[in-house]
């Protein structure tokens, strides 16, 4: 059933899909954000009727528009990876995997390109309520294209609602209510999104302040970073419960994925936080590359075991537990996960042969034995691991996740204080005179980026070698095709991706020094 | 209400909604067409402007709805999304790159800065005219000529030829459908000019390039579907996958509803070319453009209703795909269904703001207008 697997293919698809993904990405966050920025400024204007507000929206538009363009160009490449490179993926879940991503083109996609249309073009063509409609739907509909495609990524992650046909040897949804409520899904959903709106509040803000540096448009910049400020406040709080809420799902469903990030090698009762670490550039265990120690590290007890499972004491499993198994705490070894997977595809394929010889008997009593309930929980469920050779493949790359993972969390407190501190300067009024905070304001900007991409590599990253948990891993999904072609789309992307970002700077840094107009400007 | 329909009857109320997704899709390259005509249309400056802001209204709803089919298709036929994606890997990449370069151009195309020059937007927007044209019509062109795959036995694609899809130019019978795509969008694209641009020069050439785009459409268009009603086809049972004499005049005859439509469908476009060389109006392209979505949705309907594979392998007859065996399974189709009755709400709110946005033609006073976001 599974032929020889090209390792430089599967890796030069995976740095495909992680390029256009990660591309996407520093377009999609400020979409999310702005759009919900934009929209409470023109509320304000329609409110106050004040055509300062108009301006300030105008602006902001107009910086919305050049970004929006360009996260449209690199959407539409992973729409359509997923077919491409990822074809074997697409069939075994295509089932359910390819509705949400449907529903979101039907729903969210023509809400927003369709709304997109009258907030630029239509001021003069409908009424003001009409227009603040159409900026509205526009925020709408990005946030609910969102929800459909992170509905999609957490399931791969927490695989639920659906059970495997032996007969199609494919997976079909049987509840599409549970795909959509997961859990996973909610707090992916709820954590990206605020994501993108600390990062767009962090983005006014900076720019703002840039502009009080320079002495211009006093006004406009401080109406813009009051309200950034106040909606990152908000956003940004909320940012920071939501992740904890999806660190604790991982905890249940993802325990690997959590202790590469956490850092922790080998689970104890009552287990510490590592606050901050570094680790070792030398290899302390030769199996694995991926396992280094730790030179330094700050660790606060207990803390880890209650934000796992709300228990000061509980046993939260490292790294080692998962792989070479630890009975006092339930935990299965992978070699028993791999040799029970094994026994699934065998089954699943001495089923396959059987109808393949016509014989009905043998095959409907091997379906009847697959579809066992038992069989499904205690062999089923380790389908994927039958594609596994070495038990060291499942481990993700720690240093990546750690890094990764406390970067982000650190720059997410850092934001709270931060945009507490934006909206105390400008109520009081002394915004102008903190050269050091608007300067500071600027350098966030790139931080927030930071932090964006960084969540995602916890996301992604960290659940490896897993496309979708415990059931496929990467080697199983990829389209077979030459590795050599793969790197010629990488680099076609690659090429097109950078010259169209530097295009973008170029574009959006020129309109920030050209500034807000009162008459609109270009747009 | 979608409870009680068979599985058979969902795989063919979805194959319906896909082939109505294609034929709006190619009614909507019309802004294809019309980036093409960028430099012939528009000899000026502001001429150029006009044509390029009334195309770049929207060209959204073109992209939309392009990424729309590939993710229906996807959950409706995963099979069909994983093979054809996967296994004619450059025919795609390629569809896909000619539809990046395009997303940036209106936006960045005027703007101080832009790094790549006016210029090479142009030539984006041009290149995505011609090229996504041509290659969507032909990749389609192989759901009535085959193409060179197999699957095995986890239903996992191979492609035969090492040009991973692209061989598909070498069937010039695919080739003329992309051509037909190509010329009929152009032909739209100059009758949409006609019908939103306020200009006398802007309708006179757009005019000329009707006549002049008409004519190699006709001809390969014509060519296209005398073949395909002349040629061996591929058909299914229960038995399995075999060829059939006049499989697709037979499709037309024994479901004469879809004959009827596809009749329409090029009287129409016929018309819509007529009104505007003869009778100087300037609605050709709603007779033309029902016309097409017409025409194309009927030929999307005998590729894969009443029996026929509508991907089919050239290479292993017996792994064509059908609606019946590429499908999603009877839940997920049912509850795509539900998802389905949405679809009328988003194009009530589509024409809604369209007849809002288009109630007075594109003209230079509105170019220069600063509030109305020239591109
Ligand atoms: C959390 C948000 C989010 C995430 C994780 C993704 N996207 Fe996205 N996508 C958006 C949020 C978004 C957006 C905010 O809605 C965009 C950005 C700019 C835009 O035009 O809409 C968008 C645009 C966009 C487009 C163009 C839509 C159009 O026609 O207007 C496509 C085809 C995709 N995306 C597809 C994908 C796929 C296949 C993804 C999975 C790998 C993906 N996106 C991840
Ligand atoms: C836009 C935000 C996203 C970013 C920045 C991102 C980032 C990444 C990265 C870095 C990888 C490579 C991981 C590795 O190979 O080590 C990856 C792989 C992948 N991601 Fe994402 N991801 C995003 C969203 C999504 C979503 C929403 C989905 C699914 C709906 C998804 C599905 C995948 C798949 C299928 C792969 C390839 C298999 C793999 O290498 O794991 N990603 N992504
Ligand atoms: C305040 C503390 C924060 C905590 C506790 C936190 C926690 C987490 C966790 C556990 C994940 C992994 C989810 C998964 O693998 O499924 C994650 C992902 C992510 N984080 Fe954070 N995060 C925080 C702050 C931030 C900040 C400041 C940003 C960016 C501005 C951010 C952006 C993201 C993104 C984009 C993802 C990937 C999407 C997802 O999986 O939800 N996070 N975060």
């Amino acid at each position: 059933m599974l032929e020889t697997i090209d390792l430089s293919l599967v890796n030069w698809s995976r740095a495909q899909f992680a390029l256009t993904a990660m591309y996407h990405w520093v377009f999609v966050p400020l979409t999310l954000g702005l759009a919900v920025i934009i929209a409470i400024m023109e509320t304000l204007y329609v409110k106050t009727g004040d055509v300062e507000w108009k301006k300030i929206t105008k602006f902001w538009m107009t910086l919305f528009g050049i970004n929006f363009a360009i996260g449209v160009a690199t959407g539409i490449i992973l729409e359509f990876e997923f077919g491409t490179n990822w074809s074997n993926y697409s069939w075994f879940v295509g089932d359910i995997f390819g509705a949400p991503l449907a529903i979101e083109g039907i729903f969210a996609f023509f809400m927003e390109s369709t709304f997109i249309a009258v907030m630029f073009f239509g001021w003069n063509k409908v009424s003001k309520k009409v227009h603040l409609t159409a900026t509205w739907l526009t925020a709408f509909g990005a946030s609910l294209s969102a929800l459909w495609i992170l509905v999609a990524n957490a399931w791969m992650q927490n695989p639920v609602g659906m059970h495997f046909n032996p007969e199609t040897v494919r997976n079909e949804m049987i509840n599409f209510w549970e795909v959509l409520f997961s859990p996973t899904a909610i707090y992916k959903f709820l954590h990206t999104i605020t994501s993108g709106f600390v990062l767009a509040g962090v983005f006014v803000i900076g720019i703002s302040s840039w502009f009080l540096l320079k002495k211009r448009e006093v006004v406009f910049a401080r109406k813009s970073i009051v309200v950034a400020a106040v909606f990152g406040i908000v956003s940004s709080i909320y940012l920071a419960f939501t992740g904890d809420s999806s660190a604790r799902d991982i905890a249940q469903n993802q325990p690997m994925k959590f202790a590469a990030f956490e850092g922790l090698y080998n689970g104890s009762e009552g287990a510490g936080l590592i606050a901050m670490g570094f680790m070792s550039t030398t290899e302390t265990d030769p199996s694995n590359e991926n396992l280094l120690d730790f030179n330094m590290k700050i660790e606060i007890p207990n803390i880890l075991s209650y934000m796992a499972y709300m228990d000061w004491n509980a046993f939260v499993p490292g790294i080692n537990d998962l792989i070479d198994g630890n009975e006092k705490y339930g935990y299965m070894s992978a070699d028993e996960k791999i040799e029970r997977g094994k026994v699934a595809m065998a089954k699943l394929k001495a089923f396959k042969e059987a109808k393949d010889q016509d014989n009905e008997q043998l095959a409907e009593r091997l379906k009847t034995e697959f579809m066992d309930p038992d069989f499904q929980q205690n062999y089923f469920s380790y389908f994927g691991y039958g594609y596994l050779t070495d038990k060291n493949m499942l481990i993700p790359n720690v240093p990546l996740s750690f890094y990764s993972f406390h970067v982000m969390v650190g720059l997410g407190f850092y934001f709270i204080v931060f945009f507490c501190f934006a909206l105390f300067y400008a109520l009081k009024g002394r915004l102008e005179q903190k050269r050091k905070f608007l300067r500071l304001a600027i350098w966030s900007i790139p931080m927030a980026y930071l932090a964006s991409q960084a969540g995602w590599i916890v996301a992604e990253v960290g659940r490896q070698p897993w496309v979708i948990q415990d059931l496929m891993p990467t080697v199983a999904a990829v389209t077979k095709i030459s590795s050599s072609a793969v790197q010629t789309t990488f680099w076609l992307f690659a090429i097109i991706f950078t010259l169209l970002l530097i295009a973008e700077l170029k574009i959006m840094f020129r309109q920030i020094k050209i500034g807000p107009k009162m008459d609109g400007g270009q747009h | 209400m979608f409870e009680n329909l068979s599985y058979l009857a969902l795989q063919q109320y979805w194959w319906v909604i896909i082939s109505l997704l294609g034929a709006l899709f190619v009614f909507l390259t019309f802004v294809q067409g019309g980036q093409t005509l960028l430099y012939t249309i528009g000899k000026t400056p502001n001429e150029r402007t006009m044509l390029v802001n009334t195309l770049g209204r929207k060209w959204e709803f073109t992209f939309t709805t392009l990424v729309t089919f590939g993710g229906a298709f996807f959950a409706s036929f995963p099979l069909f999304y994983a093979t054809s994606f996967g296994g004619a890997y450059w025919v795609w990449i390629a569809i896909l790159f000619f539809f990046v370069i395009q997303a940036v151009s209106y936006e960045f195309r005027t703007k101080p800065g832009n790094f790549l020059g006016r210029k090479t937007y142009e030539a984006f927007l041009f290149l995505n005219g011609a090229f996504g044209t041509i290659l969507i019509g032909t990749a389609v062109g192989t759901f009535f000529n085959g193409a060179e795959f197999s699957l095995n036995d986890m239903n996992n694609v191979h492609w035969e030829t090492p040009y991973r899809g692209l061989e598909a130019v070498l069937t010039f019978h695919n080739v003329a459908l992309g051509l037909s795509v190509f010329f009929l969008a152009r032909v739209l694209g100059a009758l949409y000019f006609m019908n939103s641009v306020d200009s006398a020069m802007v309708l006179e050439r757009s005019k000329r390039q009707v006549l002049l785009n008409a004519i190699p459409f006709l001809v390969v268009f014509l060519y296209f579907l005398i073949y395909l009603l002349l040629k061996d086809g591929f058909a299914y049972n229960a038995e399995g996958v075999y060829i059939e004499k006049y499989k697709y005049l037979n499709n037309l005859l024994e479901l004469p509803v879809v004959a009827v439509l596809l009749l329409l469908g090029v009287v129409g476009v016929l018309y819509g070319i007529a009104v505007a060389l003869l009778k100087k109006s300037t609605s050709g392209i709603w007779f033309a453009g029902g016309g097409t979505v017409l025409t194309v949705f009927a030929l999307f309907l005998i590729a894969g209703l009443n029996g026929t594979a509508f991907y089919p392998s050239a290479f292993e007859l017996q792994d064509s795909l059908t609606i019946e065996n590429a499908s999603s399974s009877h839940f997920t189709l049912k509850v795509m269904s539900y998802a389905s009755l949405g679809v009328p709400v988003v194009i009530a709110y589509i024409w809604w703001v369209w007849k809002a946005m288009n109630s007075k033609k594109i003209d230079e006073a509105e170019m220069q207008d600063e509030d109305s976001h020239a591109y």
